[in-house]
């Protein structure tokens, strides 16, 4: 199986350039691509590989506000490690006792909601985890991170990960490439966005990233500009340009 | 529930406070009464409080327990002079929240000194309605001046500068008793170093005045109410029964109700009107054994208490962020989903006006169908939530920094 995201998509052009020099037939083009695209991408073990990121970029002593922040393992890490002031928000009822028993603040609401009344600039960061894609009014909450944090740090599942366009190009039933793969009418992520789109989100609104990293197949790096293509996830570090 | 059967720690219970004797200070006299914040001035004062588990010796671990609307100052434990003391209901059962205070229970005895007193227009030992006016050598009744949240926690505060406790680890209550914790946060900001309100907001909602004003309505339009001199005669026993049977219905929820009682029948339908449905025999007894325990001028005096009031208005001029600013604590409010009386969008306002100044907060709603009795009853997750927000923590930011 590929070990990075470029090795698997090489393999799969390699393969169907053999198909067109007539070196293997249509069935087994179609098998191995399949066998490709439905091995299932590797994830780094251990916690979630954006808090290792976030709890090295961010200075001690910072105010740091998490968005749907589960339960409460980048801030509690953040509050110990780096004195950082958190507070988390978070819906699932579960999830916040978990944050409260483990100390960590922790406020019970829905982000779709919106986050009026929190005064600008309250946070020096506002974190926006795997979250994005999972609100009704994503762009809303884009503002409004930037508004009430001096920076932002967002990540989001790729849905232009080339296993995912394999996926649906030769399944042709939208697989949305999670992290636990959920049915179509059963995925929280009813707003599946790529790099470029949030790229390009970010170029209208003129929000600058600072910095900008990308998991693919299980390894963590700066992020490539073929990264549309070859990363899983990605995270940016955002602020007002 | 009363009718079920309960397990209790007994007094022998390593887990129990074991046997409890309320105590009684004076906190102001005839001659230096205390000045209310109705106006007038009152004393004395005498006030009934428990304590339980040990003070340090730097008196730094002390948990000030607050009680809700019917509630007294036995919070947990055995009382030894309940049939002396002519309270034969505390024979049968410990105090009000003992699974939540004990050695090695949530609020742990082994480590913090507990602490709660009956509020002032109360009748479990505190002054109050039916006490002896010495200038009548009568009981109050209506005259007893209308008290305040704010005049029972300084009440308390008295009480606590009487026992030379300075700070408070902590100030928790349900109910009433966390809109006196939520007091607490307000008036004496450098006092109290936690704050935990269960199932309260920083101001009761127009259909709770709705309720209070009908048990009040009930009581007063009692036969033998008498304009509150009911006092060595019969008492109004019909009007304050009714009152508490409504507020019971509070208490719970639609489904809780339902799924306690259903539609059951305790007779085989008489077609009549006596008790035939189970929760009509439940709010029965409820209504006869409250009568038995608690007098209705304070019933009056502590629904009115309870109506009056509004942190925002009081501390803010009307903005609840303006008013929580003042805050210092580090402050919990859990919420119960099912909770008409205090429901989970009024809590959660508090919550948000201190999330929005940056000051840490923990908030949760709670899932129960319990409704507001939920914070007595679902003792397990809220004894999980006050057992690790009162757990020592380094917490560096438990202060915000003045936005």
């Amino acid at each position: 199986m590929p070990k990075t995201g470029r090795d698997g998509v090489d393999k799969v052009v390699s393969a169907i350039i053999k198909r067109i020099d007539g070196d293997i037939d249509g069935a087994s083009l179609a098998q191995f691509v399949r066998l490709i695209a439905q091995s299932p991408p590797v994830w780094p073990v251990g916690g979630r590989w954006q808090d290792t990121i976030i709890g090295t970029e961010i200075p001690s002593g910072c105010s740091v506000l998490d968005l749907g922040c589960g339960t409460g393992e980048l801030l509690e890490k953040l509050m110990t490690e780096k004195d950082v002031r958190v507070q988390g928000l978070e819906i699932d009822p579960e999830a916040v006792i978990a944050c409260a028993v483990r100390g960590v603040p922790v406020l019970q609401m829905d982000l779709d909601e919106g986050l009026e009344g929190f005064p600008d600039g309250g946070f020096d960061y506002v974190v926006l985890e795997e979250t994005l894609q999972t609100l009704r009014r994503p762009l809303t909450m884009l503002g409004e991170m930037l508004r009430v944090g001096r920076h932002g740090i967002v990540s989001f599942p790729n849905v232009a990960y080339w296993r995912t366009r394999l996926a649906l190009a030769l399944q042709g039933s939208i697989a949305v490439g999670e992290r636990g793969g959920h049915a179509w009418h059963a995925t929280p992520n009813i707003h599946p966005l790529s790099i470029r789109d949030f790229l390009d989100w970010a170029h209208e609104h003129r929000v600058r990233v600072t910095k900008a990293f990308a998991l693919s197949e299980g390894t963590v790096r700066p992020l490539a500009p073929e990264d549309n293509l070859y990363a899983q996830e990605a995270l940016f570090f955002i602020s007002r340009g | 529930m009363s009718e079920k059967p309960h397990i209790y720690d007994l007094p022998d219970s390593p887990h129990s406070v074991g046997w409890t004797e309320p105590r009684t200070l004076r906190l102001a006299s005839s001659e230096a009464p205390m000045k209310l914040e109705g106006g007038a001035s009152l004393g004395p004062i005498d006030v009934e409080f428990e304590t339980y588990g040990a003070l340090s010796t730097s008196r730094d671990n002390v948990v000030l327990v607050a009680h809700a609307l019917s509630g007294d100052a036995h919070v947990a434990g055995w009382d030894k002079t309940a049939e002396a003391l002519g309270r034969p209901w505390r024979v049968r059962k410990p105090g009000w929240w003992d699974p939540i205070v004990g050695p090695g229970k949530p609020l742990d005895t082994n480590r913090f000194a507990v602490i709660c007193a009956n509020v002032l227009g109360s009748c479990y030992g505190t002054t109050g309605p039916p006490s002896l006016d010495p200038s009548t050598g009568r009981p109050y009744g209506l005259s007893f001046p209308v008290v305040t949240v704010g005049d029972w926690v300084r009440v308390q505060a008295r009480l606590l500068d009487a026992l030379g406790i300075q700070r408070l680890r902590a100030v928790v209550g349900g109910s009433l008793g966390g809109q006196q914790a939520l007091e607490w946060a307000l008036a004496f900001p450098d006092r109290v170093d936690k704050c935990i309100v269960l199932a309260a907001s920083p101001r009761l909602s127009t259909q709770g005045l709705g309720f209070n004003a009908v048990g009040r309505f009930s009581i007063m339009n009692d036969p033998h109410f008498r304009g509150g001199e009911y006092y060595g005669g019969p008492i109004p026993h019909a009007g304050l029964a009714a009152a508490r049977m409504l507020a019971h219905i509070t208490y719970l929820s639609e489904s809780g109700m339902h799924s306690t009682f259903g539609r059951k029948f305790r007779t085989k339908g008489n077609h009549g009107f006596g008790v035939e449905f189970e929760v009509e025999s439940y709010l029965d007894y409820q209504g006869k054994t409250f009568v038995e325990r608690f007098d209705a001028n304070s019933y009056l005096y502590v629904t009115r208490a309870m109506d009056y009031y509004d942190a925002a208005a009081h501390w803010g001029g009307g903005d609840l962020v303006e008013a929580v600013r003042r805050i210092r604590s580090e402050v919990m409010v859990a919420s119960f989903s099912s909770d008409w009386l205090y429901p989970p969008a009024r809590c959660k306002e508090f919550a948000l006006a201190l999330c929005r100044l940056g000051k840490p907060i923990t908030y949760v709603e709670v899932p129960s169908h319990h409704g507001h009795d939920a914070f007595l009853v679902e003792t397990d997750i809220v004894g999980k939530l006050l057992s690790s927000f009162l757990a020592d923590r380094r917490r560096p930011h438990v202060i915000a920094k003045e936005g």
